[in-house]
């Protein structure tokens, strides 16, 4: 029964809560670097690592922290692990450094890993923390791939620098214009698989400030009212 | 001046925050249900990028750069973001209660929304001046107001449009962003045009 939970814990990130998919958090890097399949590979293994060692951190030291300075403690752990990130890759893989460039630091303020040191971390123990950040981590990695595959495909005829000999490569794909519709085409193409309804927006309670954010707790009072 | 006029108008056009760098997509699509929401949350973002710049600049080129720090810039420019939209959110709380109460709620929204820390850190890289880097500041923010109010007029008649089940609510959304992006395309080259 218990390896059934952490099972559940592992694998609810990869499909039935996929953090870009399904909650719609993470936007950001998602659209940004996914003009091709390395770079989205690059950047979702990346965040996985930052989301395992800041989910790891925080549930260890989740006793420690005041209860009212713990959003500036949780992006003080995650952006020290960025800045760790930032060291290896620039040290032992400069080419994918130079190409995700600025969205790297950025990691820091991604909602998924603020969402779950708030949502999960803060409240678990260390084993099911790891998991959960593993999870989720897979499943941002597995989005930013599809997407990167699709708009490297459309966009340059090439799959993982593969030249795949088709002729007219559509441009548009790898432009901004493109990352949206691709990801609002992924998007729809998942709900219509799993066959559920969209998500009618991006709501309260897919973000991860919820709980502090007072516009966001006045709009939840004001539902409940 | 000149050179002043390009940053200011290539990173509120040509290089807009939202619909050519990606940065602040969660807000972008989150408040720009309504005209007015999109315009507080976009005047609430200008503020916090052209206060934030007014602070890390001079901590980075005072304080980090002469240590060899420069690597800790994520972590410093964060926390100065994080104090600094509670400070503007207590001010004004205090001093323009008015202001506080069409800006306020979306005031603790900012500290995560990756076009502060974005603008901040870009201005670094690109070996800004302290005056460039406040008009830069100040074009992004105005971009990403720009892009917030036009695509929620966007939205409302997409709302109301009949389209395939599947496609309802943000997958529409998304691809009307796209249109919108597309029509933001066509100022690259503009700019410089004009003033160069």
């Amino acid at each position: 029964m218990a390896e059934n939970k952490y099972l559940g814990e592992l694998t609810k990130g990869i499909i039935k809560e996929n953090p870009t998919l399904v909650t719609l958090l993470g936007m950001c890097p998602t659209l940004a670097v996914t003009t091709m399949a390395e770079n989205g590979l690059g950047m979702g293994l990346a965040t996985t690592f930052v989301l395992v060692c800041s989910n790891a951190a925080i549930s260890l030291l989740k006793n420690v922290i005041p209860k009212a300075v713990r959003l500036p403690s949780f992006i003080v752990i995650i952006a020290s692990f960025v800045t760790l990130i930032e060291f290896l890759m620039k040290g032992y893989l400069p080419a994918l450094y130079d190409s995700l460039g600025l969205f790297l630091s950025l990691i820091t303020v991604n909602c998924i890993i603020l969402g779950r040191a708030e949502a999960f971390a803060s409240k678990n123990k260390l084993l099911p923390s790891i998991l959960d950040g593993l999870g989720m981590g897979i499943g941002f990695t597995l989005a930013l791939f599809l997407m990167g595959s699709f708009r490297e495909i459309l966009g340059t005829g090439k799959w993982m620098g593969i030249d795949l000999h088709i002729s007219d490569p559509m441009t548009i794909f790898i432009m901004p214009a493109g990352g949206f519709f691709v990801l609002g085409c992924v998007i729809a193409a998942v709900n219509k698989l799993a066959n559920r309804k969209p998500p009618q927006q991006i709501g309260c309670e897919g973000c991860p400030c919820a709980g502090s954010c007072t516009g966001c707790a006045n709009e939840s009072k004001e539902a409940e009212a | 001046m000149k050179s002043m006029l390009i940053i200011l108008f290539s990173a509120m056009l040509t290089n807009n925050f939202v619909l050519s760098k990606f940065m602040g997509i969660c807000p972008f699509l989150g408040v720009s249900k309504k005209l007015d929401s999109a315009a507080g949350m976009g005047a609430a973002v200008t503020f916090v990028m052209v206060c934030a710049t007014l602070c890390t600049y001079p901590v980075y080129t005072f304080l980090l750069a002469p240590f060899g720090l420069e690597y800790l810039k994520t972590v410093a420019f964060i926390l100065i973001i994080a104090l600094f939209v509670q400070l503007i959110e207590m001010i004004l709380k205090k001093k323009i209660p008015s202001l506080y109460s069409s800006l306020g709620v979306y005031l603790p929204l900012i500290t995560t929304n990756c076009a502060v820390l974005g603008v901040t850190i870009l201005n670094i890289d690109n070996g800004y001046t302290f005056g460039e880097s406040i008009v830069d500041a100040l074009g992004a923010g105005l971009g990403f107001t720009l892009a917030l109010l036009i695509f929620s007029g966007v939205r409302s008649r997409v709302e109301r449009a009949d389209i395939p089940e599947t496609f309802k609510g943000v997958p529409a959304t998304l691809i009307a962003a796209s249109i919108v992006s597309v029509s933001f395309m066509s100022f690259s080259g503009m700019v410089e045009g004009i003033f160069g």
